[in-house]
């Protein structure tokens, strides 16, 4: 994988425009299906302004996820009822990224509408694992995270709402940060469930996730849930655990998890143990009711939120003139694919009169209790410590046709997103030649301690050193 | 129930009519619309002008509270005399309309900014309190424009979405009003208050609209949707309670549903019944979380300006006016301080006879507003009548050649020679026209009094207005 180090170090040696060149020959006859849209025209031209930039991302080309708002570069949520669209403004994080000098090279693939844990409801086909390509590369920031793993691009923006940075960063061995909610703006993110998502930087180690994370993060005006966190996140590159509690969650070690994440996630533990940490057990009561509040509370703003897709003002057109009533039906028929129309049908149905109560009401207090749960377990711990995802990649089409074991793949990474919590996954071993990826989760706004725990770990171990063999 | 409060309404007539209003009131002296920065003030510009990627709904932005729109909105609360509570929250209201590019709209449910308050209006006997419900904040839609002017003609039809996001106060009454001429006097009283806020321009087109609920004894109720004006409303409720008064009595029943009032043929027609009703699906929108007001209301509290009903009544004590005068002098906060500064300078009472039932009459007939008058003028004005320079009908005539023509008083006065006329010469027109109208006379004294009305006109033309009618009526009495 290639490193942000490495990129300044190849620009200086020779230009901007050849080492975005080689990036985009690299993104061009790569294999595994990670872009949607090469914005390879806007790229060079913003290469050739590069001169004298003195940004912290000067010339760096960056991956940005399908559902960030690029001006002038079309963005379709790997959605055909989106194809065409292009945005008329930038996403504030392309504004920041910008202003850092990153170029962004084009639109990373996912999951339609970032629902999915394996991006294989894209529109524009699956992405695949470059580890091993019969396998996912997780989801839905799929094609952010096997674009960094297939040394195509050094760093990507995916977006987290279940875990949909953190998974695809386990499986395809990568760094990927879940930050606190409300430290990185969604103002252009398109919103799939906005109460749980929050846009997270991935790359290949700590040290250039931390670096992007802090050219993103900040305050802004025009989203009014965002805040202001720590000035210089990079402070806390820091190689040194003494002193830190962690705690292991018993609850995320459950059923249905693989032994060998298990091990490495143990060993992942003993190793901080050795460099001067201590850990203790923790119980988490109501993870069990994790799961199903988070689809009911994400589906349940789904619904609401992909309601502005009627083909009127972009996207998607029919060829013939109907009334708007039979419009809007007939391009979401065609417009959207099977797990979106899933979710918007359970969203509106979770919502409707009658039911209100039942579902979204109580997935409302379940989410309270998960909170008051991280709360209680980072009373006297520092950090908690669990496995990201149960098991390494699966195969494509291995779970595709079964929603609900689908579904239960996002045990361990959910619960972090009903509490708000900060939470990163970076590689901690392998499995047959498969990545196993470490959860580190911490307080509100206390991004800072699992960027030094993840440093820490990173700084001892060698799993971030290794790449697949990508042709 | 608060102290000192009125009694609810304590009857229902015969018909037993029920009429609940819900007004949309755009707060359009804002600068900028509710959710972004758009600017407010597009009534003259072309469609589509004033948007941004948050008022036409593009993916991926997000709403951002004007608190100015808050605050607005606490001093209509207040002024209603409603319970601003802790905290307010916006809701999602979602519903699919071409004119709603995000398929839900913005808008309050449970935490509405404010709650149970009322406003009193002259009822048939005497004052009543019409009970709010809730005033609650949302965004307006964008508006349609069908080629060919209606629905059901237009082969296709825009969009235009200047007004989309503008910040509206919806105002909920509960049934209490009794007819439709209450209803109309409800809203006028409500604009009235409304003016003396400053927050919104009433003149504006679609700044204050209607929805109607009227139901009579037994029957469902119906709603009759955007209402443009209080006149409109008026007649639209008029139609209802005579359409259901004549269902019911052919034994008809009255169904629940939704009527569009069609203004230019008086008449109220059915747009959906029940079985359509929609689920709104309410929840909270996250993008936007709670506000917290409690502390704001105090402060915003303090800059209420005085309402209509206080200064009516400090207008009757002060000024010693009757109450129905005081009542026309404060309904336009322009109308009131324009006579305090009048009433100022001259006897209070005449100040209130010469604006209330002179001057506003030749407004009204001419539709425009106080500012067109001074009130230097009319100090002037009351002056010239109260110190006997001129006679009242003179005084008449110099406010209208005022408003038609232009000028002061002192220059119409003496271009149209309207300064009264001294006694000689009064009195010479009167022996002229008895000397010359000698049938008249002969008829007044063979017991015709009104021969008497036939040679005062004489009088009056004679020395053109200036003489003092009553005066000229006693001296002919007296020598013939
Ligand atoms: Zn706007």
């Amino acid at each position: 994988m290639i490193t942000v180090a490495q990129t300044l170090e190849a620009i200086r040696n020779s230009s901007v425009e050849d080492v975005l060149n080689q990036c985009i020959d690299r993104i061009e006859s790569g294999t595994f299906n990670t872009f949607i849209t090469v914005a390879k025209e806007s790229a060079l031209e913003a290469a050739g302004k590069m001169e004298g930039h003195t940004g912290p991302l000067a010339g760096i080309p960056i991956a940005i996820k399908d559902n960030i708002s690029t001006r002038g570069i079309q963005t379709t949520c790997a959605s055909k009822i989106l194809g065409g669209y292009v945005p008329p403004y930038d996403a504030h994080v392309i504004e920041r990224l910008k202003a850092a000098g990153a170029i962004i090279v084009g639109k990373a693939n996912m999951d339609e509408f970032a629902m999915g844990t394996s991006t294989e409801s894209s529109h524009y086909g699956p992405t695949l694992n470059p580890w091993d390509p019969e396998r996912v590369p997780g989801g839905s920031s799929g094609g952010s995270a096997a674009t960094v793993a297939a040394s195509e691009v050094p760093l990507s923006l995916g977006s987290d709402t279940g875990g949909s940075v953190r998974c695809p960063a386990s499986f395809c061995g990568v760094v990927g940060l879940k930050p606190t909610y409300g430290v990185i703006s969604r103002y252009g993110l398109i919103s799939y469930a906005n109460s749980l998502e929050q846009i997270g930087p991935i790359a290949s180690n700590v040290e250039d996730m931390t670096l992007l994370f802090n050219v993103i993060a900040g305050h802004d005006a025009r989203d009014s849930t965002s805040v202001a966190g720590e000035k210089d996140y990079t402070k806390a590159l820091v190689d040194d655990v003494k002193g830190l509690t962690i705690g292991v969650p018993e609850e995320y070690f459950g059923e249905g998890i693989d032994p060998a994440v298990e091990k490495s996630v143990w060993d992942g533990v003993h190793r901080l143990e050795e460099l001067g940490a201590s850990w203790k057990e923790v119980k988490m009561a109501h993870t069990k009711y994790a799961l199903a509040a988070y689809y009911v509370i994400a589906m349940s703003e789904a619904s609401s939120n992909l309601a502005r897709f009627d083909g009127m003002r972009y996207g998607l057109r029919l060829e013939k003139d109907h009334d708007w009533h039979t419009t809007y039906s007939e391009i979401r028929a065609q417009g959207f694919g099977e797990e979106v129309k899933r979710r918007i049908l359970l969203g509106t149905y979770a919502l409707s009169a009658g039911y209100m109560d039942k579902y979204y009401l109580k997935a409302l207090k379940v989410r309270t209790l998960i909170r008051q749960d991280f709360e209680q377990a980072l009373k006297d711990t520092d950090v908690l410590i669990a496995p990201t995802m149960p098991t390494p990649a699966f195969k494509l089409g291995e779970k595709i046709s079964d929603p609900l074991t689908l579904y239960m793949a996002d045990v361990n990474t959910v619960p972090i997103n009903l509490a708000g919590v900060p939470s990163v996954s970076l590689p901690c071993g392998f499995s047959n030649g498969l990545p196993i990826g470490l959860q580190v989760m911490g307080r509100h706004f206390d991004e800072a301690t699992i960027i030094r725990t993840a440093y820490t770990f990173e700084q001892n171990t060698d799993f971030h050193t290794r790449s697949p063999e990508v042709a | 129930m608060r102290e000192g409060s009125l009694k609810l309404r304590p009857y229902l007539d015969d018909v037993g009519v029920m009429i609940g209003l819900e007004i949309h009131v755009q707060l359009n002296k804002l600068n900028t619309k509710i959710f972004c920065g758009c600017p407010l003030d597009y009534h003259d510009d072309e469609p589509n002008t004033h948007t941004c990627p948050v008022c036409l709904g593009l993916p991926g932005s997000l709403p951002v509270i004007n608190r100015k729109s808050v605050e607005y909105s606490i001093k209509v609360g207040l002024a209603l005399n409603c319970t601003i509570e802790e905290h307010t929250q916006f809701y999602r209201k979602n519903y699919y309309y071409p004119d709603l590019p995000k398929g839900f709209q913005i808008t309050q449910y449970d935490y509405p900014i404010a709650s149970n308050g009322y406003i009193n209006i002259e009822g048939e006997d005497g004052e009543v309190r019409i009970r709010i419900n809730r005033a609650h904040m949302e965004e307006d839609p964008g508006r349609l424009v069908h080629e060919g002017g209606s629905i059901e003609r237009s082969k296709y039809t825009f969009i235009d979405y200047n007004r989309s996001g503008v910040a509206l106060l919806e105002i909920v009454t509960e049934p209490d009003l009794r007819s439709p001429k209450e209803a109309r006097r409800f809203l006028d009283k409500l604009r009235n208050i409304l003016g003396y806020l400053d927050v919104v321009d009433t003149t504006l087109e679609g700044s204050m609209r209607v929805d109607a609920n009227i139901s009579l004894a037994g029957g469902s109720r119906s709603e009759v949707k955007n209402i443009s004006s209080h006149k409109g409303a008026e007649r639209a409720l008029l139609f209802e309670i005579i359409r259901q008064k004549n269902l019911l009595r052919r034994g008809g029943k009255v169904v629940q549903e939704t009527r569009h009032f069609d203004e230019a043929r008086g008449v109220t027609v059915s747009l959906r019944t029940k079985e359509e009703a929609h689920d709104y699906r309410y929840f909270p929108e996250a993008d936007l979380g709670p506000i917290r007001v409690a502390d704001w209301a105090p402060g915003i509290q303090e800059t209420l300006p005085e309402l209509p009903d206080a200064r009516r009544m400090r207008f009757v004590s002060n000024y010693s006016i009757t109450d129905d005068h005081a009542r026309s002098l404060t309904s336009e906060k322009q109308v009131a301080d324009f006579y305090e500064q009048v009433a100022a300078e001259v006897d209070s009472k005449l100040a209130a006879v010469w604006i209330a039932d002179v001057l506003k009459g030749e407004l009204n007939y001419r539709d425009i507003g106080i500012d067109a008058f001074s009130s230097e003028y009319m100090v002037a004005l009351v002056k010239l009548v109260a110190g006997d320079k001129i006679s009242e009908q003179s005084g008449v005539e110099v406010i209208r050649t005022i408003l038609d023509e232009g000028g002061n008083p002192d220059e119409v006065v003496a271009a149209k020679g309207l300064l009264k006329a001294g006694g000689d010469i009064v009195t010479t027109a009167v022996v002229e026209v008895i000397e010359e109208n000698p049938q008249a006379v002969e008829d007044y004294r063979s017991g015709k009094p009104e021969a008497v009305n036939f040679l005062t006109g004489q009088v009056m033309k004679k020395t053109r207005g200036r003489a003092d009618a009553k005066e000229v009526r006693e001296m002919i009495i007296q020598r013939i």
